[in-house]
């Protein structure tokens, strides 16, 4: 695969320092994106999928985080190694961050079309008026009355916040739209109205999206493709129809076995035993050989490499690799 | 089987400057011993509040709670310490209901001191027993809740509503705040628990998978009231209630191949502040009419299933 996809992410490898501890949160993550799709990165917390979605916004904590290696491109140019002020014409204007909690996201003392209106200003040669005409267009087009243009976030309920957030992430009708969590913190009948939402919103701009996601069942809903992350490493990747109807990992397998079945009758539960490694002590082989059910010798000493197993469906790992 | 707790008409208002807050509206049920009732419904429908006032953690507006036979009202302050270690309560958020300052043994430890029944040693052997229990190795004694991950401190928030032998447990949401793999190693633990000390639990959760998983007996809570019980496997075949459904229909389902036909609400959860009488959910309702401006009574459609809907046989049909 020698040809640069959209979105490309090679090799990845991000570190915190903390109290002398290196915490190895990306260890060597590869990304594919094409225009327009939809690429689900599920896995649990600390599984180092915000993580990710902030390296290629370039909005670590300065000081506490180091990119390590790798490199991300976007659109055949190199995002690490850019500028900061070139990285700022892309941030917010060709890619754009929707956050998990719609109140931290949003700024309390301003109202929140200012907030719309902001960005687009900040990317875009034209007048306030005509900046503010788009904003109340992004309100309305996120099911907002342009009305509510002067409210503060506190006047609106949570699914009206994130949609808020969601419009302020499209103003610039970015190419890509890293969506972090956006209905974690809301209810399932609000969150079934946004996901409709920007559904129809990816449709209508053509955008390409990473969901980060834990709820397998939002994947299966919005996603064309899907890449399964554990202790910062992608551990199988594919199309949704190929992770779905064939998980292959270890991983997988086990997050499928702790879903309560909607569909059957009261069976129990096979959830995965044990925990994550911990991220400043991670083992020599496989990360997830001390939970797998499947792990010989040979997984505690070697780190797997990512099998192909035909198709887009890709998995890492030496026993369950090569079974289809 | 008989009947651990029944609940008649509890009602619980809160004052605010705008008026009454009906948190819990006039709501009745009743949980088998031995048996697990779910209480199901978004936030800021009152069901928290609901295991609070069941507990008398809150005290009620108005209504009946009979535990085990005995109308708690009745119960004076002496009673109610011997009442209060048979109910016990698991809440959704462990790092915020454990003492940071304790250690593992002395949180697990701190209902059997103020019990008063069991001296040092006794106790000591109680916390080993509960902590083998609910699966905490013993070499966490001496740890403290941020030196454990979420699923552990919740085994010992379990660890510490189990240590007066209780019949009756409220939990609040307890596996909202963990990670899927983890959820399902509490869920098991926690019907594990149920078979073995023939527990009863009032298990509240917006997760609807969760809840069908768990659960005998359901409720389907809006906005204070009850709109639909059922027992787990009927409410899930054939909801009845415009909400039910409307809730049901939009979980994501983990399935590529699942056929999507959702019914979305539109708008969101009107105020509580002083309703009007009648359906509360009519705003939202694609049914609603001229006559869902009524106060809804709950109406027994099939056995054990109760729907507070007048138009629900319309509906079906």
């Amino acid at each position: 695969m020698s040809e640069k996809a959209f979105l490309q992410i090679k090799d990845l490898s991000v570190q915190y320092t903390s109290d002398h501890q290196t915490i190895h949160a990306v260890n060597g993550t590869s990304l594919r994106l094409e225009r327009g799709e939809t690429l689900g990165l599920v896995g649990e917390t600390g599984a180092g999928k915000t993580t990710i979605a902030k390296t290629i916004l370039r909005i670590l904590p300065d000081k506490a985080a180091k990119v390590a290696g790798g490199e991300i491109w976007f659109d055949g140019q190199e995002l690490l190694g850019l500028k900061e002020e070139e990285m700022r014409k892309i941030r917010g204007n060709r890619i754009s961050m929707i956050f998990q909690d719609p109140m931290t996201a949003l700024n309390p003392t301003m109202v929140v079309g200012y907030q719309i209106q902001e960005a687009i200003l900040l990317h875009n040669s034209c007048t306030r008026e005509e900046a503010k005409t788009r904003a109340g267009d992004m309100l309305e087009k996120v099911g907002i009355p342009r009305e509510r243009y002067d409210d503060y976030p506190h006047q609106f309920s949570g699914g009206m916040k994130q949609r808020v957030v969601i419009a302020m992430a499209l103003a610039c009708n970015p190419e890509l739209l890293l969506a972090d969590e956006p209905t974690t913190a809301l209810d399932v009948t609000i969150q079934a109205q946004v996901l409709e939402m920007m559904s129809g919103l990816k449709k209508e701009f053509q955008t390409a999206m990473v969901m980060i996601t834990h709820d397998l069942g939002i994947v299966a809903e919005v996603c064309d493709k899907v890449a399964v992350c554990y202790a910062g490493v992608i551990v199988e990747s594919g199309t949704a129809e190929e992770i779905f109807d064939h998980p292959a990992h270890p991983y997988t397998v086990g997050l499928f076995g702790s879903l309560p079945d909607m569909t059957g009758t009261r069976n129990r539960l096979t959830p995965i035993n044990g925990m994550m490694p911990d991220p400043t002590e991670l083992p020599s082989g496989c990360y997830f050989a001390g939970r797998c059910p499947h792990a010989t010798a040979a997984c505690r000493s070697v780190r797997p490499e990512m099998k192909h197993l035909g198709g887009t469906h890709d998995c890492r790992c030496i026993v369950k690799g090569g079974e289809q | 089987m008989s009947e651990i707790l029944r609940v008649e008409h509890l009602k619980k208002y809160f004052d605010t400057p705008a008026g009454p807050l009906h948190a819990v509206d006039d709501v009745s049920f009743t949980i088998k011993a031995g048996s697990t009732l779910g209480v199901v419904g978004e936030s800021g429908c009152g069901k928290t509040t609901l295991g609070r006032v069941v507990l008398q953690l809150q005290d009620k507006t108005d209504g009946k709670i009979i535990f085990d036979g005995q109308d708690v009202s009745s119960v004076d302050k002496k009673g109610w310490r011997a009442l209060r270690d048979d109910m016990q309560i698991i809440f959704q958020d462990p790092m915020s209901s454990l003492d940071p300052r304790m250690s593992v043994r002395e949180i697990i430890e701190e209902p059997l001191k103020l019990q008063r029944k069991l001296n040092k040693e006794e106790r000591i052997t109680r916390v080993k027993e509960l902590m083998d229990t609910v699966g905490i190795a013993e070499r966490f004694e001496n740890a403290y809740p941020h030196e454990l991950d979420g699923g552990r401190r919740q085994r010992i928030g379990i660890a510490r509503a189990l240590a007066l032998n209780p019949k009756f447990i409220v939990c609040d949401e307890p596996v909202s705040a963990l990670d899927v793999s983890i959820q399902a190693q509490v869920l098991n633990l926690l019907m594990d628990l149920q078979d073995e000390l023939k527990l009863s639990y009032l298990f509240i959760t917006h997760d609807l998978s969760v809840v069908k998983y768990i659960s005998d007996e359901i409720v389907v809570m809006y906005l204070g009231q009850i709109v639909e019980r059922a027992s787990s496997a009927e409410l899930f075949a054939s909801p009845m209630h415009p909400y039910t459904q409307a809730l049901l229909s939009a979980i994501p389902v983990p399935d590529v191949h699942a056929k999507k036909d959702r019914i979305i609400l539109e708008g969101e959860i009107t105020s509580p502040v002083n309703p009007r009488p009648g359906c509360r959910l009519a705003a939202r309702c694609k049914y609603a009419t001229e006559v869902c401006k009524n106060p809804q009574t709950p109406e027994e459609v099939a056995p054990g299933h109760y729907v507070s809907c007048c138009r629900a046989h319309e509906i079906r049909q």
